[in-house]
């Protein structure tokens, strides 16, 4: 029987739930009650139901964990999982990312703080730097963004097993074309609005979020203020931020499918981090951004909260469910691709991070 | 004549990593040794503690604490404090989050 899991990653731990119809719910938990969990991947490849969680204990350190039965059970490896090599004089501060290759069931990529590209071979046990990242010659100049430095974003593409794209705030979007040997800046339309001298740097720009809608391998960007879209793979980004409320936010989510839906979770502003007019809310586009409508049935108004860039998810089935997790501990679940949402948690820590998955 | 071990006190925290060892002996080498050394002795039939008190440089992690007879030895030399034949080494979380 197919279970549907949402696994929400907290400042105070780990929970789970979980339904076989996307209507009742159980939630399972604390896992790690007290670290700070930020990163969780559901790797369903080659039939698995396999959990990752970058875990911070804030007297213990950082860490991957790994669940092979779905978040029930966890366990850690002796040997640090994730580490920096000696020659780098750096350690780990929080793994912001676990994402799994599309075209590689073994390889799990990683995204940590400081700036840093890792890549696990044995399906996220352990880690190694990808060096063509960290010894780019722009590092140095990576600025942190408010939550910490970081490549919080990782976009590997299927059926091309050399292109990859990560994103950090603040450095930008850079791709790789040759499986993360050497990397290039690519933010051309990006805008970055408070660099004082040149709004359109080569790099530098805060991005918050990309996903790629899996249908027709469209890019979408939410920005620290805009939202972008890319057609040729990253090369270059066309605003699509008209017809939103607002161009801030941190998440955006891509339709495993059907080209052109994409769900966007608007911010007032940079200065004003609520929902727009105090209605959490969920902004839908049929047609890859050129037109938006709210969809906040079942979500609170008079909510002064706020989704961080991870805090929300698709799941695969069909309809597509729609999840998100907020700051003050809430997280709501749509079966039916945004339409009418249901709090699934509540009292929990803020939410960093939400992953749905089918599991069989 | 062998030197007194170094006895290494364990946080609750962390015993239920090392199936509730609370305590670990480590020998002492004529010469004494440092925090570094000791730990890394004391770590070396329980891998995972390396991880939870040290970062990868091998410092002490900001928010752990290891006192060598009494004295915080993060606040001294750190990894680099001398821990004489005997010692008693306690290794404490830091009060301290929210």
């Amino acid at each position: 029987m197919t279970e549907t899991i949402v696994a929400i990653g907290t400042r105070k731990g780990l929970w789970v739930a979980r339904s076989s119809d996307r209507t009742e719910w159980a939630l399972e938990g604390p896992h790690f009650l007290m670290s700070e969990v930020a990163s969780v991947a559901v790797d369903t490849r080659e039939g698995r139901s396999t959990v990752l969680a970058g875990v911070k204990s804030w007297h213990w350190g950082p860490t991957v964990q790994a669940s092979t039965d779905g978040g029930r059970t966890w366990t850690e490896s002796a040997e640090r999982a994730l580490a920096f090599p000696s020659d780098t004089d750096t350690a780990l501060e929080r793994v912001w990312q676990l994402t799994p290759d599309p075209n590689d069931a073994d390889v799990v990529w990683a995204g940590v703080e400081p700036h840093a590209l890792f890549r696990s071979t044995d399906r996220g046990e352990h880690y190694e730097l990808v060096r063509g990242l960290w010894d780019h010659p722009h590092r140095p100049k990576w600025e942190p963004g408010f939550g910490g430095g970081a490549v919080h974003t990782i976009v590997p593409e299927a059926g091309h097993p050399e292109n990859l794209l990560v994103a950090m705030s603040a450095g930008g979007v850079y791709r790789s074309s040759d499986s993360g040997e050497t990397w290039a800046p690519s933010n051309p339309g990006i805008r970055a609005y408070f660099m004082p001298d040149d709004e359109y740097p080569e790099y530098g720009q805060c991005v918050h979020k990309v996903a790629r809608g899996a249908a027709d391998g469209a890019l979408y960007a939410q920005n620290h203020k805009g939202v972008y879209r890319s057609d040729d793979n990253g090369a270059s980004w066309q605003s699509i931020a008209d017809g939103l409320p607002t161009d801030f936010g941190f998440t955006i989510l891509a339709h495993p499918r059907r080209p052109g839906v994409v769900w966007n979770i608007p911010v007032a502003d940079d200065g004003e981090r609520i929902p727009p007019g105090a209605q959490l809310q969920v902004q839908r586009s049929d047609d890859g951004g050129a037109h938006w409508r709210m969809q906040a049935q079942g979500l609170p108004s008079e909510s002064f909260t706020c989704v961080l860039r991870d805090a929300a998810s698709l799941d695969s089935a069909d309809p597509v469910g729609v999840y998100l997790g907020t700051r003050n501990g809430d997280v709501f679940a749509s079966a039916d691709e945004g339409e009418t949402f249901h709090r699934i948690a509540t009292q929990l820590p803020d939410v960093l991070v939400v992953r749905a998955a089918q599991l069989d | 004549m062998p030197s007194a071990p170094v006895r290494v006190i364990l946080p609750g925290m962390l015993r239920d990593l090392v199936g509730g060892v609370a305590e670990i002996e480590v020998e002492s080498p004529g010469d004494g040794q440092t925090v570094a050394e000791l730990l890394d002795r004391a770590f070396s039939e329980h891998r995972i503690l390396d991880g939870k008190v040290r970062d990868e440089r091998g410092q002490i992690r900001r928010h752990v604490k290891v006192f060598v007879n009494g004295e915080d030895a993060t606040r001294g030399d750190g990894v680099a404090a001398q821990v004489p034949a005997g010692a008693r080494v306690h290794i404490i979380n830091a009060v301290s989050g929210g």
